[in-house]
């Protein structure tokens, strides 16, 4: 982040006056939780993103982007391009899973930045079998506990977050398990914009009792409908769950359509239905050809729905390097077809639960490759005729087959009978399919009839009522209900004293301080690092000796997370995670001064005040030509853009030709390259330049620089130089050191 | 999808043949289920793309609407808790009503129905109501009778 684009800084506190986030400012989750009692959302239902269909940013134009962010983290290559971040049209999830609250918020912040504008917060292990509501903010595993405060102080957040960036953030979850309804009302009241609803998923994977599921569903759906928060299916389950998951193709059709009829009976506009969708396969599969298909025949049988693109789970492992490139090509599939939300998968979900620096790693990917192909389809179109459009029709005549044997069986009955996650490729069967008991599950015996006197005094409530008590308002008899009248919510705030985030903020503070500085991937504090090492041995050897290795570096619980084979004998790629087992006193930390740079307009100023000669070489036997060149050229941003006269005497050249030279042209100034350092010759290099000055009696005239990948200032100093810069040094640099430097030897003031 | 696509086949043998393909069902042929499905798929063959898409649909339809009606006409302890939070009741209240309601058999009758009808036989304001109705077992006792004055469905 450059400073212009990090925007206002200044205020002291967390919070900067009008109760904003300062970008220069840590979130101060004590402020969030402050009067969270009265906090109220400000906004309900989705929001997309606002396309700009032709957009001009820096030097391009672009077919497929939205609005840009004000405050944002480029991708790294961004500062070649005058540091543009182009936003994607399409919304950008990121799913969030640390198990506490205080910890999303700030993960929510950094994906935000990076583009993310719709958080999915996974909800903690069996929840979905919790009849009924929790409340506070006790810690959860694989997510959070879903509860009013912690929906209500993840949004207060997220609302700082949006102004922060400049965006509206989407906060999201699940309206699944035997709470659907009640979860739904919660997430109305609280401003929550998107949700997965799908009472398959309750069915088939959480062994929610059928009927209760899809009487539940009807009352979910309703509220979600009437709140505008955008639906998002449970079909992609099936893939990630099926044995040969390109076989489920005619089935996820089918649960896709499921789940959509149900909702647009009930009230659902199919533009708040998102189908979740991911590729059915991976590589070595030949993906491509299964998965294209599969996207055309969606999109051809939902074109009146949305689509939720995810990458293909099911074959996710501990490589990093794989999982990303796996959801860049999913990412291109779906600009070859469409996608309204790009979901990511965080690339370290096959090695432990997502890290934070991953989400970032994620949202990154899916930016970059969307940018990368924007406009592809004014390029390349997909095929109309030819075995292509037989294999998407003959997709579709599948799921049509399986749906006719669904109905023939009915919903409960096709169930019951194990047709759904069969991993035979339809018609075809293999027996293994999830089987479930309509007389059975969570839940069971739990619904009952409605009587004919049966009433609810409440808003948007789904299903059959006594005619004779309903009335316009149906809240009038109770004098508003909480849609109506939000100030008859009741909050709760703890029900635990113990497992509460107040807690968990007073155990963190005593371990941390406040200046102590712990590294961490999940919690703040945890003091995991990652160590990368290759060992030249087999994979169990390479294993147990990298575990070795972390121990005897003094780390805690270490655990290899990842091993790659780059041979069977020769060696073994070994990621091994473990805890750091101190902190840093931030006050104890000696962090040189960052050299201060003079402008540019400054620099131009004096050069033509006082003209400025040098002499530049790549010394000794080196022909490095590129990094000098990079200093001196002007289309580099070099220094002769600044207008001092460079003269470049080439690459390998004797030291006493640059001295003689330097005399010759009546230069202020040598600049040497020497990017060879085998048997340290990059440092003698820069000693015999200073040696050969003073021999010379010219070491006064001349300012004497070196640079190179190898060298530092503190080298070039030694050496007898003046100056020296090393790797990601720029002309502006260079130049700005002369500048000082000859004013300094003229005996002028240096303005600080 | 082929050469048709978005274009109806709309030649008398192909709505005929269309037609035939809706009536099928496995009983009146009397075949294996691989005979019948080997059979259905050429069947589908014939219908064109937006049929097929029609078709899609159509099914999708019937067999959710059974699943609708059951959920018209049922309520669950959630859907009841879920309309008392509406009514501005707290999570640990709704669920304390909801229970003592399934226990007396009256959640058809609704929870916050039930609710309303103890503030009126009260005269209290129905969250004062509720609150009773949380823990004191007699007013259930009182609401039972009341409520089987009452007609069932």
């Amino acid at each position: 982040m450059t400073d212009d684009r990090t925007g206002k800084v200044g205020s002291s506190g967390a919070f900067g006056p009008q109760g904003t986030l300062e970008p220069s400012k840590k979130l101060d989750v004590r402020e969030i939780l402050k009067d969270l009692e009265h906090y109220r959302p400000r906004r309900h239902g989705w929001t997309w993103r606002k396309k700009v269909p032709d957009n001009k940013v820096g030097p391009f134009r672009y077919k497929e982007t939205s609005e840009s962010l004000e405050r944002s983290v480029p991708l790294p290559a961004a500062k070649y391009f005058g540091g543009i971040d182009p936003q994607p049209d399409c919304v950008i999830t990121t799913e969030i899973a640390s198990g506490r609250f205080e910890d999303d918020i700030r993960r929510m912040r950094m994906a935000a930045w990076h583009g993310a504008d719709h958080m999915m917060v996974i909800r903690t292990t069996g929840q979905s079998h919790i009849d009924g509501l929790l409340e506070g903010t006790p810690e959860g595993v694989g997510g959070i506990p879903i509860t009013r405060k912690q929906l209500r102080a993840t949004r207060k957040a997220l609302d700082l977050i949006e102004d922060e960036v400049g965006r509206p953030i989407n906060f999201h979850s699940y309206v699944s398990g035997v709470a659907g309804p009640e979860i739904a009302v919660l997430f109305a009241e609280e401003g929550v914009n998107g949700a997965h609803q799908d009472p398959q998923y309750n069915v088939l994977y959480r062994n929610v009792n059928m009927q209760r599921s899809f009487v539940d569903a009807a009352v979910a759906k309703t509220i979600m409908a009437e709140f505008g928060l955008l639906q998002i299916d449970g079909a992609h389950n099936a893939n990630a769950t099926a044995r040969e998951a390109w076989k489920v193709m005619p089935e996820l059709l089918v649960q896709h359509a499921i789940n959509c009829a149900f909702s647009r009976m009930v009230g659902m506009s199919p533009n708040k239905i998102a189908l979740s969708s991911v590729p059915p396969t991976a590589p070595p599969a030949p993906a491509m050809s299964y998965d294209l298909p599969y996207a055309v025949a969606l999109r051809w049988l939902f074109s009146d729905y949305k689509v939720r693109a995810q990458q293909n789970t099911r074959y996710i492992e501990s490589d990093m390097r794989e999982a990303t490139v796996t959801h860049t090509l999913n990412l291109v599939l779906t600009r070859l077809t469409s996608a309204d939300v790009q979901s990511t998968i965080t690339p370290d979900e096959g090695r432990n639960v997502p890290w934070h620096y991953n989400n970032l790693a994620a949202v990154d990917t899916a930016k970059q490759t969307l940018l990368a192909v924007d406009g592809l389809k004014d390029m390349v179109e997909i095929k109309k005729e030819g075995p292509f459009r037989e294999t998407v029709r003959d997709l579709a005549e599948r799921a049509v087959l399986f749906l006719e044997e669904v109905k023939e069986k009915g919903y409960f009955g096709a169930v019951a009978s194990g047709m759904f996650v069969d991993s035979g490729f339809y018609p075809e069967r293999n027996g293994d399919g999830i089987r479930r008991d309509p007389n059975g599950g969570i839940g069971f015996g739990s619904i009952v009839e409605r009587d004919k006197d049966y009433f609810a005094p409440v808003c948007h409530h789904f299903g059959y009522q006594d005619p004779t008590r309903v009335k316009d308002h149906p809240c009038e008899e109770i004098g508003g209900c909480t849609f109506c009248e939000p100030g008859k919510i009741v909050y709760i705030d703890e029900l635990d004293p113990e497992d509460n985030v107040e807690k968990r903020l007073e155990r963190a503070e005593e371990e941390l301080g406040d200046d102590m500085i712990k590294p961490e991937v999940q919690w703040a504090g945890d003091g995991y690092i990652t160590l990368t090492m290759f060992i030249p041995e087999s994979e169990r050897v390479a294993e147990y000796a990298a575990l070795e290795i972390a121990k005897r570096l003094n780390l805690e619980n270490p655990e290899v997370i990842h091993k790659g084979i780059a041979h069977p004998a020769e060696g073994t790629v070994v990621e091994v995670k473990a805890v750091v087992p101190f902190g840093i006193k931030r006050d104890s930390l000696k962090i040189p001064d960052k050299p201060s740079i003079l402008s540019a307009e400054e620099i131009r100023e004096e050069i033509k005040k006082r003209p400025m000669k040098v002499v530049c070489a790549t010394v000794g036997e080196d022909e490095h030509s590129v990094g000098m060149r990079e200093i001196i050229d002007i289309k580099h941003g070099g220094i002769e853009g600044f207008g001092i006269k460079a003269t470049y005497l080439g690459t390998s050249v004797p030291i006493d030709k640059v001295v003689n030279a330097a005399i010759e042209e009546d230069a202020d100034a040598i600049l040497i390259s020497t990017i060879i350092s085998h048997a340290d010759i990059h440092r003698k290099n820069m000693e015999r330049l200073a040696k050969l000055c003073e021999e010379k009696g010219v070491r006064q005239k001349f300012i004497l620089v070196g640079g190179g990948t190898q060298v530092t200032n503190d080298l070039a100093v030694q050496a007898g130089l003046d100056a020296g810069f090393g790797r990601g040094t720029k002309g502006i640099d260079v130049a700005s050191f002369l500048v000082k430097k000859r004013r300094e030897l003229l005996g002028l003031e240096n303005p600080s | 999808m082929g050469k048709g696509t978005g274009e109806s086949r709309d030649t008398g043998e192909a709505k005929a043949a269309g037609a035939a393909v809706l009536a099928g069902t496995r009983e009146t042929a009397g075949e294996t289920r691989e005979e019948y499905l080997a059979r259905r798929r050429q069947e589908l063959k014939k219908l064109s793309d937006d049929e097929l898409k029609e078709r899609f649909w159509q099914l999708a339809g019937e067999i959710v609407k059974p699943l609708y009606d059951l959920a018209y006409t049922h309520t669950s302890p959630s859907i009841e808790r879920s309309v008392l939070l509406r009514m501005g009741f707290s999570s640990l209240e709704s669920k304390a009503i909801v229970s003592q309601a399934e226990k007396m058999r009256l959640l058809g009758k609704g929870a916050g129905h039930l609710v309303l009808k103890y503030a009126e036989m009260t005269g209290k304001p129905y969250l004062e109501a509720g609150k009773d109705l949380c823990v004191d077992p007699e007013a259930w006792d009182e609401l039972k009778a009341a409520s089987e004055r009452g007609s069932s469905r």
